[in-house]
């Protein structure tokens, strides 16, 4: 496989530990005449078992920087690496099996099949990951159990609570235990007792390992993360570290 | 450590599922968006079945009366007069070598009548022939009803009908003692002195018999026929026969055939026609095909309609399914595997429509060949055309539908809820 040149260099100029994500000085500008820009010069790097929250009010740019973050995008300058691989060095369909194995995304509308059982709708994260079926079923039930789900592996989506189908898709994120995890305003369709449910567990995911970006408007969900970066107008204002 | 970025294929069962995901969560619309598939498929497989099940009946009955079946007729002269056969033509006739049977009818002017009330103008083309008592079995026919000529009632006024004539006459079924009456030259008098109803105006003819149709010489079927010995007595007949049916060894056949001419008419062979029925009848059956054409382009019709709906269907699940497409692309796929997954579901789709029609022409050409006791036959161009054509269908209407949901942005794809 390709694998990016800068990655060496990079690698032999940290020394330490790859981070996890690494964002350098990264512009993305939608249209052409003139581009609007969505993101300015953003630049940031997440190491292994971090919690962070990416903060901001609408149209900070906090839905771009997911997608950039997410691979789904490419940026418009600037290098955008998860777990040392550039992003602008690999090609589509290498960019789908750095989602496919080393990302996890958890929606704000759950996006679950609601004819298939929840165990299928957590063993479809894998699907793409080139695992056989028997063994996606597997890691499926132990992800569906590390998130309080392991009793009802064979209910569906409209059987369960919003809260519960949250859990569902988090499980379905974290199977094949990725890299990163990027939560996409995953408690804005909740209400705030059953979101704050959400973000314990989320906390206690992070607790057992996992890196997880939690994407907010929310300052009271962005206050539970030990780090916080506040995005306003498409440029990073502040980074800190509780 | 060098990383591995290979996208992983699906394997064949986990294409399946996804390519059914539409299909099983929407199937009332996946079922009426195959339907149309199905009748075109449905019709194509039927007419093929149909034409060929009635074309193997046909040879079958063919193959069963025989191939080795001539027939001699009287033809034109020069001047464009009717032809006399020679008296001694079947007896010549059975003199060639590998001619088994030599059986012969000749035609007499005489009208039949089921009463003396039938008016004499209504004679429902009917004809009076004179037959040798070998007839029934030559040309592969036997009595339905009652019993054919024999030494004795040869000579007698006795009639066996054909099949067609009878039912024109409206009789179904012969009792001891049924008369038809017979009128032409020199037909006078009555049959029996026992003769106590109207006077018939030529003469009485008991009913011996009825004969199944026959499909080789389908003239018979049309004729009343009596003894030679009756017809010259009573009919004015002039013992010259009309048409000579001979059977000889099938490998022999067309070698018969050559001399056939000359045998019978040793002075003027071409006044003689010579033909072979059962030739005209496969003909036949080859031409049923002909008619099928019309049928055939009802049944593409049904198939390009039903291909748009395919592809407009696809079209709507694309757009309705924005965000499993986003999904499954955050989730690793890449837009080829979105591709492929839409292009199967349409190559789906249209293979269900087309099994299904392949099994509704197939019960089609089955129920219809029992009830003409054909053998059905569906040939595998048929079935195998219909499916084939059902996939290619699939493709083509899948295509565009799975080219666009592949060219979804993800994040476009996301952003619609």
């Amino acid at each position: 496989m390709t694998e990016a040149p800068t990655l060496v260099s990079s690698r032999l100029q940290s020394q330490g530990p790859i981070p996890v994500l690494e964002l350098e000085n990264v512009t993305k500008s939608y249209g052409t005449d003139p581009p609007i820009p969505a993101l300015q010069g953003v630049s940031f790097s997440i190491g292994s078992g971090e919690l962070v929250a990416v903060v901001g009010p609408s149209g900070s740019g906090k839905s771009t920087l997911l997608h950039l973050i997410g691979t789904l995008e490419r940026p418009t300058s600037g290098r955008v690496a998860i777990t040392g691989l550039d992003a602008a060095e690999l090609e589509d369909r290498e960019l789908a099996a750095v989602r496919a194995t080393r990302i996890g995304f958890v929606f704000q509308q759950f996006f679950l099949a609601e004819h298939a059982t929840i165990l299928d709708n957590v063993a479809d994260g894998l699907l793409y990951a080139g695992f056989p079926a028997t063994e996606r079923r597997v890691q499926a039930a132990s992800a569906l159990t590390a998130v309080g789900l392991g009793a009802r592996l064979k209910a569906r989506p409209p059987q369960l609570s919003g809260g519960e189908r949250q859990r569902v898709a988090i499980a379905r994120a974290l199977v094949g235990a990725p890299a990163i995890v990027l939560a996409d305003e995953p408690t804005g369709n909740l209400d705030s007792a059953t979101g704050e449910q959400i973000m314990a567990l989320i906390e206690e995911l992070n607790g057992n390992g996992a890196t997880i970006v939690v994407i907010t408007h929310e300052h009271a969900i962005a206050a539970r993360c030990p780090r916080r970066i506040q995005l306003l107008d498409g440029r990073v204002i502040s980074d800190t570290l509780a | 450590m060098q990383p591995e970025l290979a996208s992983a294929r699906l394997s064949l069962p986990d294409l399946a599922r996804v390519a059914s995901v539409g299909l099983r969560t929407r199937r009332l619309r996946a079922a009426l968006s195959a339907l149309g598939i199905a009748i075109g498929v449905a019709a194509i497989v039927a007419v093929l079945g149909l034409s060929s099940s009635s074309q193997a009946g046909l040879l079958a009955e063919i193959d069963r009366l025989g191939t080795n079946l001539l027939t001699v007729t009287n033809g034109q002269t020069l001047f464009g007069q009717t032809a006399e056969l020679p008296l001694a033509a079947p007896g010549m006739i059975r003199r060639i070598g590998p001619v088994t049977q030599v059986q012969y009818t000749g035609s007499t002017s005489a009208n039949v009548y089921r009463s003396p009330y039938i008016p004499a103008v209504e004679t429902n083309g009917l004809a009076v022939d004179a037959a040798s008592l070998g007839l029934p079995r030559a040309v592969g026919t036997s009595p339905a009803q009652g019993r054919y000529l024999n030494a004795a009632t040869q000579h007698e006024p006795v009639a066996v009908l054909g099949a067609q004539a009878a039912s024109l006459l409206g009789i179904d079924r012969v009792y001891p003692g049924e008369r038809i009456c017979i009128t032409g030259t020199g037909a006078q008098g009555t049959a029996g002195s026992s003769s106590a109803s109207s006077a018939c105006d030529g003469m009485w003819f008991y009913l011996a018999g009825i004969l199944k149709p026959a499909v080789l010489a389908s003239e018979i079927d049309d004729s009343v026929l009596v003894g030679f010995p009756a017809a010259k007595r009573w009919l004015g007949f002039d013992g010259h026969p009309t048409e000579i049916y001979v059977r000889s060894i099938t490998s022999e056949t067309a070698a018969v055939q050559t001399v056939l001419a000359a045998t019978s008419d040793p002075e003027a062979p071409n006044d003689v026609n010579v033909s072979q029925p059962s030739t005209a009848l496969t003909a036949r059956a080859d031409a049923q095909g002909a008619l099928n054409s019309l049928f055939l382009g009802l049944g593409a019709v049904s198939l390009l309609v039903g291909a748009v709906g395919v592809a407009n269907i696809m079209l709507i699940g694309v757009l309705e399914r924005r965000s499993e497409i986003g999904l499954r692309r955050s989730l690793g796929a890449t837009k080829g595997q979105i591709r492929t997954q839409f292009l199967s579901e349409a190559i789906l789709l249209a293979v269900i429509g087309g099994a299904a029609g392949v099994a509704a022409g197939a019960i089609s050409t089955i129920v219809y060949a029992s009830t003409k006791h054909w053998t059905a036959v569906i040939p595998a161009s048929a079935w195998a055309g219909g499916l084939a054509a059902a996939v290619l269908i699939g493709a083509i209407s899948g295509l565009l539908p799975a080219i666009r949901a592949a060219r979804l942005s993800p994040t476009e794809a996301l952003r619609t809820v």
